[in-house]
């Protein structure tokens, strides 16, 4: 059955082609077929994955190639492969897909483009699983822009949104900024190894552990960049005359304190570090890491199935899955998993905070995503592959359910302002109740599912050769994500309803069913990763075996939870502290967060304003120089070198002409006179003409 | 049939517009279905030669498959030589079948019909001739006679600066042009006997016979072919000539004559004069990668849609010029599947160019034809008003912003990995332009299908089964070589390997 592993994504793939062309005539039964192709899918992955642990054995990862594109004398193949890995992802995918189509039936009732709605959400299952099961990295390239495009079309799916639209494009286009890494990686890898076939290339890399690239001039681009930044920091954040000379001054000055700080000369790395750095910058995009994360809160624009589906569960996790899956890449030298661990580290607490400021729900919940998306990736990076993946797994269940929690609120009260409602867990019970266990499962309570998950990661960052900051940071995450989640619990479901307008009811019964299953999966998914039976991580693994179980560890990270959750408490349902006092001193903390650290800004300032100039700058450059000076300059001197030329034709040309004619003329009139029509006249000329000739052949040869 | 199906592809075209002289202009339609069904015949006789070309056959500076070689003015040398290998079958291909849409396409012109129709077909005959011709004399007979009918095209069908046009555009070319034919003589009075034979003159010694005039030899060349691709910055006639063309006028020109400028970068630079090639290699990349860039820029400060595309075309026969470049590439290591991969990459850059842009232009024509503009600020929430217009103008958007799974993308990695084996700067910086390529692709989706809908465009008609039979088929193999694109580079990859071979 592994060998039929290519149908997963086909047959959604099939369902998309179907949808599109028929749309019209399936209307509402588009949905079911999108649903039946998803469920073939998963039928499909749960018989593979029961032949591969019960059959198999989990033993000898089964790869299949076919030859697909002639490359000069060689050939490159295209493949796709089944391991552990791959099991856990299908699984993750297939079911959260299913869950979220059956959910849409309810939420996108009535929608004008309802068929295409199934058809893209299809088009992406197709994608997302075919980056899954692909065992070429060229393969994992083209499912990872496919997702992107269906990302893109799906934020976008309501395009006469003028917000919808400019935050489809943000998204398309930030990630595409990644992606170029991620193609530059895949680049370097191809030429170094020949081949794009990841058991190939893993075969080879002890031998890309030894050519040292130098990187020149490092430390100086690193310079230059926080020195734009910090000018784009100051002229997002001032206002008025003084703003420019203060941003420039701000920019010269830092760049000035990084250049003599950052230590220079030519950094060497290996070739695999370099390699890994590349792909991690596709991840960055992707997976929404600082500092390419802007994309993401702007992407709550699509439908709410789409931000569960998309936007927190499976795309953006396929960062994580790529670092994962090119583990033996990455693992050769620790550069670049260093560099993963604090950007992971550094992203979990900085979306966090921003998570606090927000009222928006879905935007809390995308703050949150990305947050637990840096909690992966340092989980990754201290060495934690485990812990990583088994997060990714457990965060997918419980904020897809997250998700369509609020999706089924929006849908009850019609708004998404979190100030407008309250007192709703009387009214939508089975949302209130799944949102819980969700947010206890964010929280990492135990007993469910994210506490288990993150317990890992933090024992991974407690055991880190580096230190303990990104331990720290871990630490301080799991107090925001409480923190924040029991804000958004208290702010939506408790207390009374804050906007009389508003009647919310709960949802049908499609939409809920799918709660239900999702909160299961929040407390159950868990139970495949126990301390003390880990069936999770025999399967999947990197390396040397876990670390030691810490009391210590769980405690901090459970009492970092719960205090969080208690903090919040006392603000928000208890309120103890009250938000306004605190309002004097924190005024611009929350400035600051509420503004999202400036980050729009400042790529507004230092590379989108610039690139519109530049982008007219060089159209005018096009139109007055190269045309109008070079172009037509060169058909002007040409028309006044011909005007020259008809003023040397006529007068010159044309008068040794008309000279040769009036000389021909005056000449006809002088020889008038010869022709005199006497024949004897006419001999003797001849007579002399001869003489004269001969006489010039003969005596002056 | 095999010595037979070259001349017949090329002149079917010129029968048929000698036949639609004799039809009485009032038969306006029957003058043009007539006109349609002729370029069907050297269409299908274009698949005939793909389908019997022999993938693993004979190549060009070896020879060329179907190969008829007679003699024309002997006292000159001058031969009719007619002949293809794996760089031309696509490109027959490719003109017969645009050639054949943009007739579909143009089947509501009401302006002089006649004259249309019989000056496109003559134009194939250019167009087919230059990439079947294997003498460079009848090449630059070929090559010349397409400027004839392009010029009346945009002169007669045109825009309202359509003079203006297509003089500049006629001028241009003739310079470039004139060029190329006093290098022509120049390699001809080098190859001994005396001949106009392309493969007489690949015969690996020209670079040494031409000796110190070599670099002035391949500038010529280089000139009257930079011109047509357009290279930086030799291209200022392309947006006034795309945007006043006629719509299937843009088509071609975008489509097809592009590609001899690029073709004759393939089939008469590198491998006659390798030496001289590799000499220049670095000029000729940091010029294709300021096409890139500096094309995708401006492209991105256009408000008229016509002209953005023409910007466009600039960019990305940059990347053609570019996977060039990394096959004359001087470096250490480079291998011959490494230059293989860059031409096979600029091949199909140039192919899929031809089936993206030409899918463009055709699509701006649908909508100016129910707009009467092109102005991109005065649209808006078309998306949701003309629902199949839109899905084919997002399909060849995010085809020209190369996609995979679409088949611009494959050209693209091609030139890529090929130019990465030679200049990882080069690949880098050219990964400014991809970016850039899919800022102002996405901007313009954005613009024309996206946002609120414009009130005054509430009654346009979807597009026709006219346009869409036209459009179709550039989709479908849009789609297909996205996916699969074996078929082509089949083709393509030997050739690639012959000319690789050459520079070792």
């Amino acid at each position: 059955m592994i060998q039929l592993a290519w149908l997963i994504p086909v047959i959604p793939l099939a369902a998309f082609a179907a949808i599109i062309f028929f749309g019209p005539k399936l209307k509402s039964n588009a949905a079911y077929v999108a649903i039946a192709a998803i469920v073939s899918s998963f039928l499909i992955s749960a018989g593979i994955g029961y032949e591969w642990f019960f059959v198999h054995h989990a033993q000898a990862a089964a790869n299949f190639y076919a030859d697909w594109i002639p490359t000069g004398t060689s050939v490159l193949r295209i493949g796709f492969g089944v391991d552990s890995l791959t099991i856990m992802m299908l699984f993750v995918v297939t079911i959260v897909s299913m869950m979220v189509q059956i959910f849409s039936i309810g939420y996108m009732h009535g929608d004008p483009r309802y068929p295409r709605f199934f058809a893209y959400l299809s088009l992406f299952t197709a994608a997302m699983l075919s980056l899954i099961i692909a065992n070429t990295i060229l393969l994992m390239y083209i499912s990872w822009e496919l997702v992107g495009l269906t990302s893109y079309l799906l934020i976008g799916f309501w395009f006469e949104k003028p917000e919808a639209m400019r935050a489809a494009k943000k998204a398309f286009l930030v990630t595409r900024v990644g992606d170029v890494g991620f193609f530059l990686g895949l680049l370097l890898l191809y030429l170094n190894t020949g081949t794009v076939e990841l058991a190939g290339i893993f075969k080879q890399v002890e031998l890309l552990k030894i050519p040292q690239v130098h990187i020149p001039a490092l430390g100086f681009v690193a310079s230059i960049i926080l020195g734009i930044m910090a000018y784009g920091l100051a002229g997002a954040v001032l206002k008025g005359t003084k703003r420019l000379p203060v941003a420039i001054f701000a920019g010269l000055a830092i760049f000035g304190a990084a250049f003599m700080l950052i230590p220079h000369g030519p950094v060497q790395m290996s070739l695999a570090a370099v390699a890994s750095l590349l792909l991690f910058w596709g991840a960055v995009g992707k997976s929404a890491q600082f500092p390419l994360h802007v994309w993401l809160p702007d992407a709550m624009q699509g439908p709410t199935p789409v931000s569960a589906l998309i936007h927190a569960a499976t795309m953006v996790a396929a960062g994580v899955y790529l670092v994962a899956r090119m583990y033996p890449l990455f693992h050769v030298d620790m550069t670049a998993l260093n560099v993963v661990a604090v950007v992971g580290a550094f992203t979990a607490v900085f979306a966090a905070t921003m998570g606090i400021v927000m009222n928006d729900i879905k935007q809390v919940l995308a703050y949150s995503t990305i947050s637990q998306l840096g909690y992966m990736m340092m989980g990754l990076g201290v060495g934690g592959y485990t812990a990583g993946l088994f997060h990714l797994m457990t965060h997918a269940y419980f904020k897809a359910n997250l998700f369509l929690g609020s999706g089924s609120v929006i849908h009850g009260t019609g708004t998404q302002d979190m100030r407008q409602m309250g007192g709703l867990y009387k009214k939508m019970p089975y949302t209130f109740w799944t949102f819980v266990i969700a947010t206890a499962a964010l929280a990492g309570l135990p007993g469910f599912a994210g506490f288990f998950s993150k317990d890992e990661i933090l024992l991974a960052a407690y055991h880190w050769h580096g230190g303990k900051m990104v331990f720290y940071a871990g630490v301080a995450g799991a107090f925001l994500t409480a923190f924040y989640m029991t804000r958004l619990l208290a702010m939506t479901f408790f207390g009374e309803p804050k906007d009389k307008e508003i009647h919310a009811h709960e949802s049908s019964k499609v939409m809920v069913i799918p709660l239900m299953v999702l909160a299961s999966l929040s407390i159950l998914a868990g139970y495949v990763g126990l301390p003390w039976n880990n069936i999770f991580s025999h399967y999947i693994s990197f390396g040397h075996g876990e670390h030691e179980f810490s009391w210590a560890v769980v405690a901090m990270g459970t009492g970092a939870g719960l205090f969080g959750i208690a903090f919040a408490s006392l603000i928000w349902i208890w309120p103890v502290f009250r938000f306004a006092s605190l309002k004097p001193a924190l005024g611009w903390v929350q400035t600051l967060l509420a503004n999202k650290y400036y980050m729009d800004d400042i790529y507004d300032i230092v590379i989108i304003r610039p690139l519109m100039i530049s982008t007219r700058a060089m159209f005018a450059f096009d139109r007055w120089v190269i045309d109008y000076v070079i172009v037509n300059g060169t058909g002007w001197i040409t028309l006044q070198l011909s005007t020259l030329w008809a003023i040397f034709d006529r007068y010159v040309v044309d008068g040794i002409v008309n000279l040769v004619g009036e000389l021909t003329k005056r000449g006809g009139y002088a020889l008038r006179y010869v022709q005199t029509g006497i024949v004897q006249q006419y001999a003797l000329i001849l007579v002399v003409c001869v003489v004269l000739i001969g006489w010039y052949f003969v005596l002056l040869r | 049939m095999d010595s037979w199906i070259l001349t017949l592809i090329t002149f079917i075209p010129l029968l048929g517009a000698a036949i639609l002289i004799f039809i009485p202009k009032e038969r306006a339609l029957g003058i043009k279905w007539t006109a349609v069904i002729i370029s069907l015949i050297p269409l299908a006789l274009s698949i005939w030669l793909w389908m019997h070309y022999d993938s693993n056959g004979v190549q060009f500076p070896q020879g060329a498959q179907f190969l008829v070689d007679l003699p024309w003015v002997n006292q000159l040398g001058v031969h009719y030589i007619l002949g293809v290998d794996g760089v031309s079958v696509p490109m027959v291909f490719l003109t017969t079948l645009l050639v054949t849409l943009s007739l579909i396409y143009s089947l509501f012109i009401e302006t002089r019909p006649k004259e249309y129709f019989s000056l496109f077909l003559l134009l194939e005959t250019g167009l087919l001739g230059t990439f079947i011709a294997l003498d460079f004399f009848l090449f630059y007979v070929f090559w010349e006679l397409t400027l004839v009918p392009m010029y009346f095209l945009i002169g007669i069908w045109g825009g309202p600066r359509r003079e203006y046009a297509s003089i500049k555009f006629f001028l241009y070319t003739l310079v470039g042009s004139v060029a190329m034919l006093l290098a022509i003589l120049a390699m001809y009075f080098n190859t001994q006997p005396h001949s106009f034979s392309m493969l007489a003159m690949a015969d690996a010694g020209m670079d040494l016979r031409l000796g110190a005039s070599a670099p002035l030899v391949f500038a010529a060349l280089f000139l009257g072919f930079a011109v047509k691709v357009p290279l930086w910055p030799f291209h200022t006639w392309l947006p006034d000539a795309h945007v006043e063309a006629p719509t299937a006028g843009s088509v071609i020109l975008a489509g097809i004559m592009l590609k001899m400028g690029t073709y004759g970068f393939i089939r008469v630079l590198l491998p006659i004069l390798p030496q001289t090639s590799r000499q220049f290699w670095v000029p000729i990349a940091v010029l294709a990668l300021i096409s890139i860039i500096y094309g995708a820029l401006v492209a991105m400060a256009q408000k008229d849609l016509k002209k953005l595309i023409a910007y466009s075309s600039v960019s990305h026969m940059g990347y053609v010029i570019l996977g060039i470049a990394a096959a004359m590439g001087v470096s250490h290591a480079v291998t011959i599947d490494d230059r293989a991969m860059a031409l096979n990459g600029a091949m199909l850059q140039m192919f899929n160019h031809g089936i993206i842009t030409g899918a463009l232009f055709l699509l701006v024509g649908v909508i100016y034809e129910r707009a009467h503009t092109r102005d991109l600020d005065s649209f808006g929430g078309l998306g949701a008003r003309i629902p199949i217009f839109a899905g084919l103008f997002w399909v060849a958007c995010f085809g020209s912003l190369g996609l995979p799974g679409l088949s611009g993308f494959w050209g693209e990695f091609f030139v890529l990995r090929g130019v990465f084996a030679v200049n990882i700067l080069i690949t880098a910086l050219a990964g400014i332009g991809i970016v850039v390529t899919a800022a102002y692709l996405l901007w313009t989706v954005q613009r024309v299908l996206m946002g609120t809908p414009n009130p005054k465009y509430a009654k346009m008609p979807d597009a026709n089964a006219r346009e869409i039979v036209a459009l179709a088929p550039l989709m479908a193999i849009m789609v297909a070589l996205g996916f699969w694109p074996k078929p082509i580079i089949d083709i393509l990859n030997t050739a690639s390997v012959a000319i690789a071979r050459i520079f070792g």
